[in-house]
């Protein structure tokens, strides 16, 4: 046995199957702390599932998720939520709270470590969230609107905003930058690296916007039928010399991959 | 498991369970048998559920912290917004009463007992029942399409990651809600309903008012407000629990949350009227 450092989040075996259907079918993953992992593959293929098995927040059927070295499947709740509140996490579709406006929205984590020795006010998170929304390219002024007042592309700034507002160890993204323009991608994109560069978090970023997937990631692998059937470079992500992985970066209509469009 | 055992934990995880192999025509003998067994299965399910859900919700009130923001939101919602519905309610039901009781009392001679027939009717029973209804109707529906959108959007799933327990955040700041607003709002159901029968028995059945309400209070007892008011406190509990409890639990897009909506409703309405019934029999029947 080699002293390997442990790594952030550490995957092993994980299965989820809803009904017949087995969504993730062993998979096996290691994400060191301070790289950014990206993950692809085709539309329904359980990207998001695997997140949300990470994130505790669907029960996997089998396997172990570690993060720093502890399993997080056989903690008990209370230790479980302590595991999970280093994760930030921006929801493919935003998951912004429509009920509150858009500057509580993203202050919403340092407000809610309220009086666990971080002591803010409401003024003080208000002008935190403008700094965040600037960052995200967002006018501070769309903090006083409500959620549904915004564009898609707007909504998924404010759910990023979110995500790092309260500066965690782990970073999820959902596909952040589908819906924006393309330089607001870029944008985004450089966001993303900032986080995990200069705060030291660890990221793992789902995308399927592959000049995106090679800015972001350090590391990259593809997810085909629930198994992940490469890992690698991101920056090998064009030419890896897969043919699934290639088919797919490529969007070529022939190739390994046969697109199920009627079953 | 951190998210709870009601939590929708999806009859797509459970293994579908393989057909029993009869010969055909048995199956139209067994089919209704089964489907029956299978619906009194999934009530037992249901309420062991929803008594888990009640439980936990409660017993965050001990467990800082306390979102003031939403319980405040919640009481404005319920106690307030609430007050037209439930007045104008309870003035008709008095005044229906009063008319009503007339009817039928004039034939014995003893219409004096008009102003007693309605103050015990509306503190008892009407002002609680109806304006647990009302609300039942207005809030608790609220409440399960708001929670339930939540659910179908992912917004739960985002507070977990944001340090916040969803059922802590939601739940708990509108149970208490419930409970506190629906006495509110019985005191005033019980005062308009009273008056809606002393404006129908001075303009219409002769009485002076006066007489109206010495009567009144000479036929009324602590007791009976008191007991409406601790049936209103149980409501609101009731109807701040389903209401939430099918939001939190829906599932399906707007199509689940609208069936959760009126499910939550529909629930709310009839365990309502059954702890009318078992409050009734405990307070008054000895
Ligand atoms: N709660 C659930 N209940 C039942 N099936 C589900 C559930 N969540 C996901 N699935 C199924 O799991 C599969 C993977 O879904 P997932 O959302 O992970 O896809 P994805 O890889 O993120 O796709 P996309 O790129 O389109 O977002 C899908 O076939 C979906 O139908
Ligand atoms: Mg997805």
């Amino acid at each position: 046995m080699t002293a390997a450092p442990v790594p952030k989040i550490r995957i092993r075996g994980l299965t989820k199957a809803f009904g017949p259907k087995r969504v993730l079918d062993g998979i096996d993953l290691d994400v060191p702390t301070g790289t950014s992992f990206v993950i692809i593959g085709g539309s329904g293929s359980g990207k998001s599932v695997l997140l949300r098995c990470i994130l505790g927040l669907i029960e996997p059927d089998s396997g172990v998720i570690e993060i720093d070295g502890e399993n997080v499947l056989t903690a008990n709740a209370a230790r479980r939520e302590v595991l999970i509140e280093r994760i930030g996490m921006l929801f493919q579709n935003g998951a912004l709270f429509d009920s509150l406006p858009v500057w509580e929205n993203v202050s919403f984590g340092l407000l809610a470590k309220r009086g666990r020795g971080n002591r803010i006010t409401r003024a003080e998170a208000r002008t935190r969230a403008a700094t965040f929304l600037s960052q995200v390219g967002l006018d501070p002024s769309v903090g006083d609107l409500s959620p549904s007042e915004l564009s898609g592309g707007m909504q998924k700034r404010v759910g990023l905003a979110r995500a790092i507002a309260s500066r965690p160890e782990i970073l999820f993204f959902d596909e952040p930058t589908t819906g924006l323009d393309p330089i607001m991608g870029a944008v985004i994109d450089g966001l993303i690296v900032d986080c995990v560069k200069k705060l030291g978090s660890t990221a793992i970023a789902i995308t399927h916007d592959m000049a995106s997937a090679r800015r972001i990631g350090d590391e990259a692998a593809m997810l085909y039928r629930g198994k992940l059937i490469w890992q690698g470079r991101a920056a090998d992500l064009m030419d890896s010399g897969n043919p699934m992985v290639d088919q797919f970066t490529h969007g070529r209509r022939e190739g390994p991959i046969s697109m199920e469009l009627r079953r | 498991m951190s998210s709870g055992p009601w939590r929708a934990r999806a009859a797509d995880n459970v293994a579908p369970v393989a057909p029993l192999r009869v010969p055909p025509g048995v199956n139209a003998v067994l089919d209704p048998v089964a489907a029956l067994g299978r619906a009194v299965l999934e009530r037992v399910r249901k309420s062991g559920m929803l008594a888990l859900f009640a439980l936990e919700a409660v017993s965050h009130l001990v467990r800082p912290p306390f979102y003031w923001r939403v319980f405040l939101s919640a009481l404005i919602e319920i106690g307030f917004f609430s007050l037209p519905v439930v007045a104008l309610t309870a003035l008709f039901s008095g005044g229906v009463i009063a008319l009503q009781s007339y009817a039928g009392f004039s034939q014995y001679h003893v219409q004096s007992a008009i102003a007693d027939v309605v103050a015990l009717s509306v503190t008892r029973e009407l002002g609680p029942v109806l304006a647990g209804l009302m609300v039942a109707g207005r809030v608790g529906a609220a409440m399960s399409a708001e929670i339930g959108t939540m659910r179908v959007t992912d917004q739960i799933d985002a507070l977990r990651t944001l340090s916040t327990h969803p059922m802590k955040y939601l739940v708990t700041p509108r149970l208490l809600a419930g409970v506190l607003a629906l006495p509110f709002l019985v005191v005033v159901a019980d005062i308009l309903g009273v008056m809606g029968g002393f404006i129908v028995a001075t303009s219409k059945l002769g009485f002076t008012p006066d007489a109206y309400i010495s009567a009144t209070f000479a036929g009324l007892a602590a007791s009976d407000v008191l007991v409406g008011l601790a049936k209103a406190a149980v409501f609101g509990f009731l109807i701040a629990l389903l209401g939430c409890y099918h939001g939190y639990t829906s599932r399906g897009g707007a199509e689940g949350v609208g069936a959760a909506t009126t499910a939550a409703v529909v629930a709310a309405s009839i365990l309502l009227l059954a702890f009318d019934y078992l409050l009734t029999d405990l307070f008054f029947a000895s």
